[in-house]
Protein backbone atom coordinates (compact mmCIF):
# COMPACT_ATOMS: atom_id res chain seq x y z
CA UNK A 1 0.00 0.00 0.00
CA UNK A 2 1.54 3.56 -0.83
CA UNK A 3 -1.55 5.64 -0.71
CA UNK A 4 -0.90 9.40 -0.34
CA UNK A 5 0.15 9.79 3.51
CA UNK A 6 -2.69 12.14 3.88
CA UNK A 7 -5.42 9.98 2.52
CA UNK A 8 -4.32 7.68 5.49
CA UNK A 9 -4.67 10.12 7.90
CA UNK A 10 -8.27 11.11 6.80
CA UNK A 11 -8.95 7.53 7.34
CA UNK A 12 -7.41 7.22 10.44
CA UNK A 13 -9.54 10.76 11.46
CA UNK A 14 -12.48 9.48 10.04
CA UNK A 15 -11.99 6.04 12.23
CA UNK A 16 -11.04 7.37 15.83
CA UNK A 17 -14.41 9.75 15.04
CA UNK A 18 -16.92 6.76 14.42
CA UNK A 19 -15.56 4.85 17.65
CA UNK A 20 -15.82 7.78 20.07
CA UNK A 21 -19.43 8.64 18.76
CA UNK A 22 -20.06 4.69 18.97
CA UNK A 23 -18.39 4.72 22.40
CA UNK A 24 -20.33 7.24 23.69
CA UNK A 25 -23.63 6.07 22.34
CA UNK A 26 -22.47 3.16 24.81
CA UNK A 27 -21.38 4.77 27.63
CA UNK A 28 -23.97 7.09 28.63
CA UNK A 29 -26.97 5.58 28.75
CA UNK A 30 -25.05 3.76 31.90
CA UNK A 31 -24.09 7.07 32.72
CA UNK A 32 -27.09 8.73 33.13
CA UNK A 33 -27.96 5.93 34.98
CA UNK A 34 -25.80 6.06 37.81
CA UNK A 35 -26.05 9.74 37.55
CA UNK A 36 -29.74 9.19 38.42
CA UNK A 37 -29.00 7.10 41.31
CA UNK A 38 -26.84 9.63 42.84
CA UNK A 39 -29.47 12.60 42.33
CA UNK A 40 -32.44 10.06 43.79
CA UNK A 41 -30.27 9.12 46.82
CA UNK A 42 -32.06 6.11 47.68
CA UNK A 43 -30.55 3.65 46.04
CA UNK A 44 -29.16 1.60 48.84
CA UNK A 45 -32.67 1.92 50.75
CA UNK A 46 -34.29 0.27 47.62
CA UNK A 47 -31.76 -2.36 47.12
CA UNK A 48 -32.42 -3.56 50.85
CA UNK A 49 -36.76 -4.27 49.76
CA UNK A 50 -37.64 -7.21 50.13
CA UNK A 51 -39.30 -7.13 46.62
CA UNK A 52 -35.66 -6.31 45.41
CA UNK A 53 -34.16 -9.65 47.43
CA UNK A 54 -37.19 -11.69 45.83
CA UNK A 55 -36.49 -10.94 42.32
CA UNK A 56 -32.51 -10.88 42.58
CA UNK A 57 -32.79 -14.48 44.58
CA UNK A 58 -34.98 -15.81 41.91
CA UNK A 59 -33.37 -14.50 38.58
CA UNK A 60 -30.11 -16.33 39.86
CA UNK A 61 -31.51 -19.50 40.73
CA UNK A 62 -33.88 -19.82 37.85
CA UNK A 63 -30.72 -18.59 35.29
CA UNK A 64 -28.56 -21.06 36.80
CA UNK A 65 -30.64 -23.66 36.49
CA UNK A 66 -31.57 -22.51 32.98
CA UNK A 67 -27.99 -22.85 32.03
CA UNK A 68 -27.73 -25.99 33.59
CA UNK A 69 -30.50 -27.81 31.48
CA UNK A 70 -28.93 -26.22 28.52
CA UNK A 71 -25.47 -27.68 29.28
CA UNK A 72 -27.07 -31.06 30.05
CA UNK A 73 -29.44 -31.43 27.10
CA UNK A 74 -27.02 -28.73 24.70
CA UNK A 75 -24.05 -30.01 24.38
CA UNK A 76 -24.94 -33.87 23.09
CA UNK A 77 -27.13 -31.55 20.76
CA UNK A 78 -24.07 -29.59 20.13
CA UNK A 79 -21.92 -32.55 19.59
CA UNK A 80 -23.56 -34.11 17.33
CA UNK A 81 -24.50 -31.05 14.97
CA UNK A 82 -20.57 -30.09 15.00
CA UNK A 83 -19.27 -33.56 14.28
CA UNK A 84 -22.37 -35.76 12.75
CA UNK A 85 -23.43 -35.18 9.07
CA UNK A 86 -27.10 -36.61 8.89
CA UNK A 87 -30.15 -35.66 6.61
CA UNK A 88 -32.11 -32.68 7.89
CA UNK A 89 -29.31 -31.47 9.89
CA UNK A 90 -29.33 -28.53 8.20
CA UNK A 91 -33.18 -27.78 9.37
CA UNK A 92 -32.19 -28.85 12.94
CA UNK A 93 -29.18 -26.34 12.99
CA UNK A 94 -31.78 -23.88 11.87
CA UNK A 95 -34.13 -24.70 14.84
CA UNK A 96 -31.59 -23.96 17.30
CA UNK A 97 -30.66 -20.72 16.21
CA UNK A 98 -34.10 -20.09 15.59
CA UNK A 99 -34.75 -18.50 19.37
CA UNK A 100 -31.51 -16.18 18.53
CA UNK A 101 -33.24 -14.09 16.01
CA UNK A 102 -36.91 -14.81 17.35
CA UNK A 103 -38.31 -11.48 19.57
CA UNK A 104 -38.35 -13.40 23.24
CA UNK A 105 -42.49 -12.07 23.08
CA UNK A 106 -43.30 -14.66 19.88
CA UNK A 107 -41.21 -16.92 22.08
CA UNK A 108 -44.00 -16.46 25.16
CA UNK A 109 -46.58 -16.40 23.06
CA UNK A 110 -45.54 -19.61 21.57
CA UNK A 111 -45.19 -21.06 24.79
CA UNK A 112 -48.74 -19.90 25.59
CA UNK A 113 -49.78 -21.35 23.17
CA UNK A 114 -48.15 -24.87 23.27
CA UNK A 115 -48.25 -25.35 27.63
CA UNK A 116 -50.78 -22.63 28.28
CA UNK A 117 -53.80 -23.90 30.30
CA UNK A 118 -55.39 -24.22 26.81
CA UNK A 119 -52.58 -25.32 24.88
CA UNK A 120 -51.43 -28.01 22.49
CA UNK A 121 -49.90 -29.80 25.45
CA UNK A 122 -51.44 -27.93 28.12
CA UNK A 123 -54.80 -28.81 27.76
CA UNK A 124 -54.15 -32.40 27.64
CA UNK A 125 -51.58 -31.98 31.10
CA UNK A 126 -54.85 -29.92 32.73
CA UNK A 127 -57.52 -32.66 32.04
CA UNK A 128 -55.33 -36.06 33.04
CA UNK A 129 -53.66 -34.38 36.09
CA UNK A 130 -54.79 -31.02 36.93
CA UNK A 131 -51.21 -29.22 36.86
CA UNK A 132 -50.92 -26.00 35.03
CA UNK A 133 -47.71 -24.71 34.12
CA UNK A 134 -48.79 -21.06 33.57
CA UNK A 135 -47.97 -18.44 36.78
CA UNK A 136 -45.02 -21.27 38.11
CA UNK A 137 -41.03 -20.85 38.27
CA UNK A 138 -41.52 -23.64 35.99
CA UNK A 139 -42.61 -21.29 33.48
CA UNK A 140 -40.18 -19.04 34.42
CA UNK A 141 -37.38 -22.04 33.58
CA UNK A 142 -38.52 -22.65 30.58
CA UNK A 143 -38.79 -18.91 28.84
CA UNK A 144 -35.51 -18.77 30.04
CA UNK A 145 -34.13 -22.05 28.58
CA UNK A 146 -36.01 -21.67 25.21
CA UNK A 147 -34.52 -18.22 24.90
CA UNK A 148 -31.22 -18.81 26.23
CA UNK A 149 -30.10 -22.38 25.56
CA UNK A 150 -29.65 -21.73 22.11
CA UNK A 151 -26.85 -19.24 22.60
CA UNK A 152 -24.97 -21.72 24.82
CA UNK A 153 -25.40 -24.62 22.19
CA UNK A 154 -24.26 -22.35 18.89
CA UNK A 155 -21.20 -21.35 20.71
CA UNK A 156 -20.53 -24.63 21.70
CA UNK A 157 -20.95 -26.33 18.41
CA UNK A 158 -18.61 -23.49 16.85
CA UNK A 159 -15.81 -24.31 19.73
CA UNK A 160 -16.30 -28.23 19.25
CA UNK A 161 -16.10 -28.19 15.19
CA UNK A 162 -12.69 -25.86 15.30
CA UNK A 163 -11.00 -28.35 17.27
CA UNK A 164 -9.47 -31.16 14.79
CA UNK A 165 -11.11 -34.58 14.93
CA UNK A 166 -7.65 -36.47 14.41
CA UNK A 167 -7.31 -35.47 18.52
CA UNK A 168 -10.27 -37.76 18.67
CA UNK A 169 -9.35 -40.40 16.93
CA UNK A 170 -5.83 -40.78 18.50
CA UNK A 171 -7.80 -40.80 21.98
CA UNK A 172 -9.90 -43.60 20.14
CA UNK A 173 -6.59 -45.76 18.67
CA UNK A 174 -5.32 -45.56 22.31
CA UNK A 175 -8.39 -47.37 23.96
CA UNK A 176 -10.34 -44.15 25.25
CA UNK A 177 -13.93 -44.23 25.17
CA UNK A 178 -16.13 -41.92 23.78
CA UNK A 179 -17.70 -40.43 26.80
CA UNK A 180 -13.75 -40.50 28.06
CA UNK A 181 -12.49 -39.07 25.35
CA UNK A 182 -15.36 -35.83 25.17
CA UNK A 183 -14.77 -35.24 28.98
CA UNK A 184 -10.89 -35.48 28.12
CA UNK A 185 -10.12 -34.25 25.24
CA UNK A 186 -13.14 -32.45 23.47
CA UNK A 187 -14.50 -30.39 26.50
CA UNK A 188 -10.99 -29.32 27.42
CA UNK A 189 -10.02 -28.23 23.72
CA UNK A 190 -13.25 -26.36 23.44
CA UNK A 191 -13.00 -24.81 27.54
CA UNK A 192 -13.37 -20.77 25.82
CA UNK A 193 -16.31 -21.56 23.52
CA UNK A 194 -18.39 -23.12 26.45
CA UNK A 195 -17.64 -21.20 28.78
CA UNK A 196 -18.47 -17.66 26.49
CA UNK A 197 -21.36 -19.74 25.50
CA UNK A 198 -22.74 -20.29 29.55
CA UNK A 199 -21.74 -16.16 30.15
CA UNK A 200 -23.95 -15.72 26.92
CA UNK A 201 -26.82 -17.78 27.96
CA UNK A 202 -26.84 -16.75 31.73
CA UNK A 203 -26.85 -13.34 30.55
CA UNK A 204 -29.55 -13.70 28.29
CA UNK A 205 -31.22 -15.85 31.22
CA UNK A 206 -31.05 -13.05 33.28
CA UNK A 207 -32.22 -10.64 30.74
CA UNK A 208 -35.30 -12.51 30.09
CA UNK A 209 -38.70 -10.27 29.97
CA UNK A 210 -40.80 -10.90 26.73
CA UNK A 211 -41.69 -14.68 26.98
CA UNK A 212 -41.46 -14.50 30.92
CA UNK A 213 -43.98 -11.74 31.52
CA UNK A 214 -46.18 -13.82 28.59
CA UNK A 215 -46.15 -17.48 29.86
CA UNK A 216 -45.29 -16.83 33.71
CA UNK A 217 -47.09 -14.06 35.34
CA UNK A 218 -46.08 -11.50 37.50
CA UNK A 219 -45.61 -11.84 40.92
CA UNK A 220 -42.80 -11.08 43.47
CA UNK A 221 -41.14 -14.63 45.15
CA UNK A 222 -42.95 -16.56 42.22
CA UNK A 223 -42.41 -15.42 38.91
CA UNK A 224 -40.91 -11.66 39.22
CA UNK A 225 -37.88 -11.94 38.17
CA UNK A 226 -35.19 -8.77 38.10
CA UNK A 227 -36.39 -7.22 34.59
CA UNK A 228 -40.28 -7.81 35.78
CA UNK A 229 -39.45 -6.04 38.82
CA UNK A 230 -37.68 -2.75 36.70
CA UNK A 231 -40.79 -2.62 34.41
CA UNK A 232 -42.97 -3.15 37.25
CA UNK A 233 -41.20 -0.24 39.16
CA UNK A 234 -41.61 1.69 36.16
CA UNK A 235 -45.53 1.40 35.51
CA UNK A 236 -46.07 1.47 39.16
CA UNK A 237 -46.34 4.96 40.84
CA UNK A 238 -45.10 3.82 44.32
CA UNK A 239 -41.33 3.01 43.41
CA UNK A 240 -41.56 4.66 40.05
CA UNK A 241 -38.17 5.49 37.64
CA UNK A 242 -35.86 5.36 40.87
CA UNK A 243 -37.07 2.32 41.35
CA UNK A 244 -36.49 0.93 37.77
CA UNK A 245 -33.09 3.20 38.19
CA UNK A 246 -31.78 1.10 41.77
CA UNK A 247 -32.69 -2.29 39.96
CA UNK A 248 -31.33 -1.75 36.92
CA UNK A 249 -28.01 -0.87 38.34
CA UNK A 250 -27.92 -3.85 40.31
CA UNK A 251 -28.39 -5.90 37.14
CA UNK A 252 -25.58 -3.97 35.58
CA UNK A 253 -23.26 -4.74 38.33
CA UNK A 254 -24.78 -8.64 38.21
CA UNK A 255 -23.87 -8.51 34.49
CA UNK A 256 -20.13 -6.84 35.09
CA UNK A 257 -19.22 -9.30 37.60
CA UNK A 258 -20.34 -11.87 36.18
CA UNK A 259 -17.94 -11.05 32.95
CA UNK A 260 -15.37 -10.38 34.80
CA UNK A 261 -15.35 -13.57 36.98
CA UNK A 262 -16.42 -16.31 33.45
CA UNK A 263 -13.65 -14.39 31.27
CA UNK A 264 -11.14 -14.92 34.22
CA UNK A 265 -12.33 -18.37 34.32
CA UNK A 266 -12.26 -19.34 30.34
CA UNK A 267 -8.16 -18.15 31.11
CA UNK A 268 -8.29 -16.66 27.84
CA UNK A 269 -10.21 -13.91 25.75
CA UNK A 270 -13.26 -15.76 24.17
CA UNK A 271 -13.02 -16.82 21.38
CA UNK A 272 -15.73 -14.87 18.45
CA UNK A 273 -19.09 -16.62 17.99
CA UNK B 1 -12.92 -10.67 13.19
CA UNK B 2 -14.52 -12.76 10.24
CA UNK B 3 -14.09 -11.12 6.91
CA UNK B 4 -17.47 -10.42 5.29
CA UNK B 5 -17.32 -9.95 1.73
CA UNK B 6 -18.85 -6.25 1.12
CA UNK B 7 -21.16 -7.34 -1.58
CA UNK B 8 -23.09 -9.81 0.51
CA UNK B 9 -23.60 -7.45 3.74
CA UNK B 10 -24.82 -5.02 1.40
CA UNK B 11 -26.78 -7.40 -0.34
CA UNK B 12 -28.21 -8.68 2.70
CA UNK B 13 -28.61 -4.71 4.25
CA UNK B 14 -31.14 -4.22 0.78
CA UNK B 15 -32.99 -7.25 1.52
CA UNK B 16 -33.49 -6.50 5.14
CA UNK B 17 -34.58 -2.92 4.30
CA UNK B 18 -37.03 -3.96 1.55
CA UNK B 19 -38.39 -6.51 4.44
CA UNK B 20 -38.51 -3.74 6.57
CA UNK B 21 -40.03 -1.63 3.95
CA UNK B 22 -42.84 -3.82 2.76
CA UNK B 23 -44.13 -4.63 6.29
CA UNK B 24 -44.02 -0.98 6.87
CA UNK B 25 -46.18 -0.32 3.75
CA UNK B 26 -48.39 -2.99 4.69
CA UNK B 27 -48.93 -2.05 8.54
CA UNK B 28 -49.53 1.82 6.93
CA UNK B 29 -52.11 0.95 4.77
CA UNK B 30 -55.20 1.18 6.72
CA UNK B 31 -53.84 4.55 8.59
CA UNK B 32 -55.19 7.02 6.29
CA UNK B 33 -58.36 8.24 7.33
CA UNK B 34 -60.36 9.73 4.58
CA UNK B 35 -60.42 13.66 4.30
CA UNK B 36 -63.91 15.22 4.61
CA UNK B 37 -64.40 18.66 3.56
CA UNK B 38 -63.89 21.06 6.88
CA UNK B 39 -66.09 24.21 6.25
CA UNK B 40 -65.60 26.00 9.07
CA UNK B 41 -64.34 29.69 9.38
CA UNK B 42 -61.65 28.72 12.12
CA UNK B 43 -58.43 28.74 11.53
CA UNK B 44 -57.26 25.74 9.81
CA UNK B 45 -55.94 23.25 11.76
CA UNK B 46 -52.17 21.63 10.79
CA UNK B 47 -49.38 19.15 12.07
CA UNK B 48 -49.05 16.28 14.17
CA UNK B 49 -49.92 15.71 18.03
CA UNK B 50 -49.44 12.54 20.32
CA UNK B 51 -51.80 11.47 22.59
CA UNK B 52 -50.64 9.35 25.99
CA UNK B 53 -54.07 7.25 26.67
CA UNK B 54 -54.27 5.00 29.26
CA UNK B 55 -55.01 1.17 27.99
CA UNK B 56 -58.75 0.65 28.55
CA UNK B 57 -59.40 3.84 26.11
CA UNK B 58 -57.88 1.97 22.89
CA UNK B 59 -60.35 0.99 21.36
CA UNK B 60 -62.77 4.62 21.82
CA UNK B 61 -59.73 7.01 21.17
CA UNK B 62 -58.44 5.13 18.10
CA UNK B 63 -61.90 5.98 16.72
CA UNK B 64 -62.11 9.30 18.20
CA UNK B 65 -58.64 10.27 16.54
CA UNK B 66 -59.71 8.87 12.99
CA UNK B 67 -62.90 11.04 13.55
CA UNK B 68 -61.01 14.04 14.63
CA UNK B 69 -58.58 13.68 11.45
CA UNK B 70 -61.34 12.98 8.78
CA UNK B 71 -62.60 16.80 10.08
CA UNK B 72 -59.58 18.27 10.34
CA UNK B 73 -57.70 16.41 7.51
CA UNK B 74 -54.58 18.71 7.63
CA UNK B 75 -53.63 16.60 10.83
CA UNK B 76 -52.39 13.37 12.48
CA UNK B 77 -53.15 11.96 15.73
CA UNK B 78 -50.38 9.58 17.13
CA UNK B 79 -51.42 7.43 20.18
CA UNK B 80 -49.53 6.24 22.59
CA UNK B 81 -51.47 3.18 24.62
CA UNK B 82 -49.92 2.08 28.19
CA UNK B 83 -50.72 2.56 31.75
CA UNK B 84 -51.53 5.48 32.83
CA UNK B 85 -48.77 4.99 35.54
CA UNK B 86 -46.48 4.34 33.06
CA UNK B 87 -47.32 7.56 30.54
CA UNK B 88 -47.06 9.43 33.65
CA UNK B 89 -43.68 8.43 34.40
CA UNK B 90 -42.76 9.33 30.66
CA UNK B 91 -44.19 12.30 30.36
CA UNK B 92 -42.35 13.61 33.77
CA UNK B 93 -39.23 12.40 32.37
CA UNK B 94 -39.90 14.49 29.14
CA UNK B 95 -41.58 11.81 26.62
CA UNK B 96 -43.12 13.48 23.29
CA UNK B 97 -46.97 14.27 24.61
CA UNK B 98 -49.44 16.60 23.32
CA UNK B 99 -52.21 15.43 25.72
CA UNK B 100 -52.38 13.27 28.18
CA UNK B 101 -55.40 10.76 29.03
CA UNK B 102 -55.17 8.98 31.80
CA UNK B 103 -57.78 6.41 33.81
CA UNK B 104 -57.50 7.79 37.45
CA UNK B 105 -56.57 11.22 38.96
CA UNK B 106 -53.98 9.98 40.83
CA UNK B 107 -51.44 9.67 37.20
CA UNK B 108 -53.26 12.95 36.20
CA UNK B 109 -51.98 14.47 39.62
CA UNK B 110 -48.59 12.84 39.48
CA UNK B 111 -47.79 15.03 35.67
CA UNK B 112 -49.59 18.33 37.14
CA UNK B 113 -47.83 18.23 40.15
CA UNK B 114 -44.63 18.54 38.51
CA UNK B 115 -46.40 21.44 36.29
CA UNK B 116 -46.64 19.29 33.30
CA UNK B 117 -50.27 19.85 32.98
CA UNK B 118 -52.94 21.79 34.21
CA UNK B 119 -56.56 21.77 34.94
CA UNK B 120 -57.45 18.54 33.83
CA UNK B 121 -61.12 17.78 32.77
CA UNK B 122 -63.27 14.69 33.56
CA UNK B 123 -64.31 13.21 30.12
CA UNK B 124 -65.46 9.78 31.49
CA UNK B 125 -66.07 7.22 33.96
CA UNK B 126 -66.13 3.44 34.10
CA UNK B 127 -66.82 0.88 36.75
CA UNK B 128 -64.83 -2.12 37.37
CA UNK B 129 -66.03 -5.40 36.96
CA UNK B 130 -64.91 -9.08 37.24
CA UNK B 131 -64.25 -11.09 34.08
CA UNK B 132 -63.95 -15.04 34.01
CA UNK B 133 -63.67 -17.09 31.04
CA UNK B 134 -66.86 -18.24 28.79
CA UNK B 135 -66.46 -21.15 30.21
CA UNK B 136 -64.94 -23.58 33.40
CA UNK B 137 -64.26 -21.07 35.69
CA UNK B 138 -64.62 -21.30 39.50
CA UNK B 139 -66.02 -17.97 40.14
CA UNK B 140 -69.40 -17.13 39.04
CA UNK B 141 -70.18 -14.38 41.72
CA UNK B 142 -68.13 -11.57 43.32
CA UNK B 143 -67.58 -13.54 46.79
CA UNK B 144 -66.61 -16.53 44.69
CA UNK B 145 -63.25 -14.71 44.29
CA UNK B 146 -62.21 -15.82 47.76
CA UNK B 147 -62.24 -19.47 46.59
CA UNK B 148 -59.27 -21.05 47.79
CA UNK B 149 -57.55 -22.24 43.91
CA UNK B 150 -58.81 -19.30 42.35
CA UNK B 151 -56.33 -18.46 39.93
CA UNK B 152 -57.20 -14.45 39.74
CA UNK B 153 -54.54 -11.78 38.14
CA UNK B 154 -55.27 -8.05 38.77
CA UNK B 155 -53.43 -5.56 37.08
CA UNK B 156 -50.40 -4.28 38.94
CA UNK B 157 -50.66 -1.95 42.31
CA UNK B 158 -49.60 1.41 40.68
CA UNK B 159 -52.31 0.81 37.66
CA UNK B 160 -55.44 2.66 38.07
CA UNK B 161 -57.28 -0.51 37.60
CA UNK B 162 -55.04 -2.42 40.33
CA UNK B 163 -55.34 -0.25 42.61
CA UNK B 164 -59.46 0.21 41.90
CA UNK B 165 -59.33 -3.81 42.33
CA UNK B 166 -57.36 -3.62 45.79
CA UNK B 167 -59.82 -0.61 47.31
CA UNK B 168 -62.63 -2.95 45.82
CA UNK B 169 -61.21 -5.72 47.85
CA UNK B 170 -61.21 -3.64 50.84
CA UNK B 171 -64.60 -2.28 50.90
CA UNK B 172 -65.72 -5.82 50.95
CA UNK B 173 -63.74 -6.20 54.04
CA UNK B 174 -65.38 -3.55 55.96
CA UNK B 175 -66.58 -4.71 59.31
CA UNK B 176 -70.09 -3.40 58.36
CA UNK B 177 -71.80 -4.44 55.35
CA UNK B 178 -68.54 -6.63 53.96
CA UNK B 179 -68.58 -9.58 53.10
CA UNK B 180 -65.73 -10.89 55.48
CA UNK B 181 -63.15 -9.07 57.35
CA UNK B 182 -60.88 -11.20 56.04
CA UNK B 183 -62.41 -11.23 52.36
CA UNK B 184 -59.32 -9.19 50.55
CA UNK B 185 -56.49 -11.50 52.28
CA UNK B 186 -58.04 -14.34 51.13
CA UNK B 187 -58.64 -13.23 47.24
CA UNK B 188 -55.25 -12.06 47.31
CA UNK B 189 -53.63 -14.73 48.02
CA UNK B 190 -55.23 -16.37 45.09
CA UNK B 191 -53.38 -14.20 43.16
CA UNK B 192 -50.71 -15.41 40.38
CA UNK B 193 -49.88 -12.45 38.57
CA UNK B 194 -49.62 -8.36 38.40
CA UNK B 195 -50.28 -7.93 34.90
CA UNK B 196 -48.61 -4.40 33.38
CA UNK B 197 -52.15 -3.06 32.35
CA UNK B 198 -55.47 -3.74 31.64
CA UNK B 199 -55.89 -5.26 28.68
CA UNK B 200 -52.68 -7.61 29.81
CA UNK B 201 -55.00 -8.77 32.49
CA UNK B 202 -58.06 -9.29 29.79
CA UNK B 203 -56.20 -11.20 27.39
CA UNK B 204 -55.26 -13.73 30.03
CA UNK B 205 -58.54 -14.49 31.25
CA UNK B 206 -59.79 -14.84 27.34
CA UNK B 207 -56.99 -17.22 26.87
CA UNK B 208 -58.03 -18.98 29.67
CA UNK B 209 -54.78 -19.13 31.48
CA UNK B 210 -56.27 -17.31 34.48
CA UNK B 211 -59.87 -18.29 36.46
CA UNK B 212 -60.31 -14.34 37.60
CA UNK B 213 -59.43 -10.73 36.65
CA UNK B 214 -60.75 -7.24 37.33
CA UNK B 215 -60.89 -5.21 34.33
CA UNK B 216 -63.19 -2.16 33.25
CA UNK B 217 -66.59 -3.14 32.01
CA UNK B 218 -65.81 -1.39 28.60
CA UNK B 219 -62.82 -3.61 28.23
CA UNK B 220 -64.98 -6.58 29.28
CA UNK B 221 -67.37 -5.54 26.55
CA UNK B 222 -65.02 -5.29 23.24
CA UNK B 223 -64.88 -9.70 24.00
CA UNK B 224 -68.71 -10.47 24.38
CA UNK B 225 -67.57 -13.92 22.93
CA UNK B 226 -64.61 -15.14 25.38
CA UNK B 227 -65.21 -13.30 28.79
CA UNK B 228 -68.58 -12.91 30.98
CA UNK B 229 -68.70 -10.46 33.47
CA UNK B 230 -69.87 -10.69 36.74
CA UNK B 231 -70.76 -7.27 38.00
CA UNK B 232 -68.89 -6.11 41.41
CA UNK B 233 -71.92 -5.50 44.03
CA UNK B 234 -72.53 -1.41 43.69
CA UNK B 235 -71.84 -0.60 47.57
CA UNK B 236 -68.41 -1.86 47.43
CA UNK B 237 -67.06 -0.48 43.79
CA UNK B 238 -65.64 2.90 43.18
CA UNK B 239 -66.41 4.92 39.84
CA UNK B 240 -63.13 5.45 37.83
CA UNK B 241 -63.06 8.92 36.18
CA UNK B 242 -61.02 9.89 33.28
CA UNK B 243 -59.09 12.99 33.45
CA UNK B 244 -57.71 14.52 30.11
CA UNK B 245 -55.60 17.43 29.63
CA UNK B 246 -53.23 18.99 27.39
CA UNK B 247 -49.30 18.99 28.16
CA UNK B 248 -47.24 22.32 28.76
CA UNK B 249 -44.83 21.22 26.23
CA UNK B 250 -46.84 21.11 23.43
CA UNK B 251 -45.80 22.62 20.21
CA UNK B 252 -49.32 22.33 19.10
CA UNK B 253 -51.12 24.24 21.54
CA UNK B 254 -54.38 24.70 18.92
CA UNK B 255 -54.58 20.79 17.91
CA UNK B 256 -53.74 19.22 21.36
CA UNK B 257 -56.56 21.82 22.83
CA UNK B 258 -59.21 21.11 19.61
CA UNK B 259 -58.42 17.58 20.64
CA UNK B 260 -59.24 17.50 24.24
CA UNK B 261 -62.44 19.58 22.87
CA UNK B 262 -63.29 17.71 20.52
CA UNK B 263 -63.16 14.49 23.28
CA UNK B 264 -65.36 16.61 25.20
CA UNK B 265 -67.64 17.40 22.91
CA UNK B 266 -70.79 15.64 21.52
CA UNK B 267 -68.66 13.68 18.60
CA UNK B 268 -66.21 12.37 21.51
CA UNK B 269 -68.88 11.54 24.17
CA UNK B 270 -70.73 9.65 21.65
CA UNK B 271 -67.70 7.68 20.58
CA UNK B 272 -67.00 7.00 24.02
CA UNK B 273 -70.77 6.27 24.98
CA UNK B 274 -70.83 3.35 22.17
CA UNK B 275 -67.44 1.85 23.95
CA UNK B 276 -69.71 1.43 26.86
CA UNK B 277 -68.32 4.84 28.98
CA UNK B 278 -70.40 6.87 31.26
CA UNK B 279 -70.86 10.61 30.29
CA UNK B 280 -68.68 12.76 32.77
CA UNK B 281 -70.36 13.72 35.88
Amino acid sequence: MNRPAVIERGAMTTVIALTLVFGLFFVLPFAGLVERAIEDGNTFDLWRTEQVRDALFLSFWTSTLSVALAILFGTPVAYVLARSRFRGKALIDALVDLPIVLPPTVAGVALLTAFGRRGLIGQPLDNWTGLTLGFSTTAVVMAQTLVSAPFYVRAAKGGIEAIDPQLERVAYTLGASRVRTFFRVVAPQARPSLIAGIILSWSRAMGELGATLIFAGNLQGKTQTMPLAIIQAFEGSSLGLSGAVALSLILLIVALVALVIFRALAGRAAPPI
Amino acid sequence: MVAVPTRSLLTVLAALVAIGSLAASCAGSDAKATPAASSDATPILQGEITVFAASSLTDAFSEIGKTFMAANPKTRVNFNFASSSALATQINEGGPADVFAAADSTSMKSVTDKGNAAEPKTFATNLPVVVVPKTGSPVQAFADLAKPGVKLILAAPGVPIGNYARTVLTNASAANGGISPDFSAKVLANLKSNEANVRAVLTKIQTGEADAGIVYSTDAATVPNDVKTIAIPAQYNIIATYPIAPIKSTKHVDIATAFVQFVLGPAGQQILGKSGFQPAP
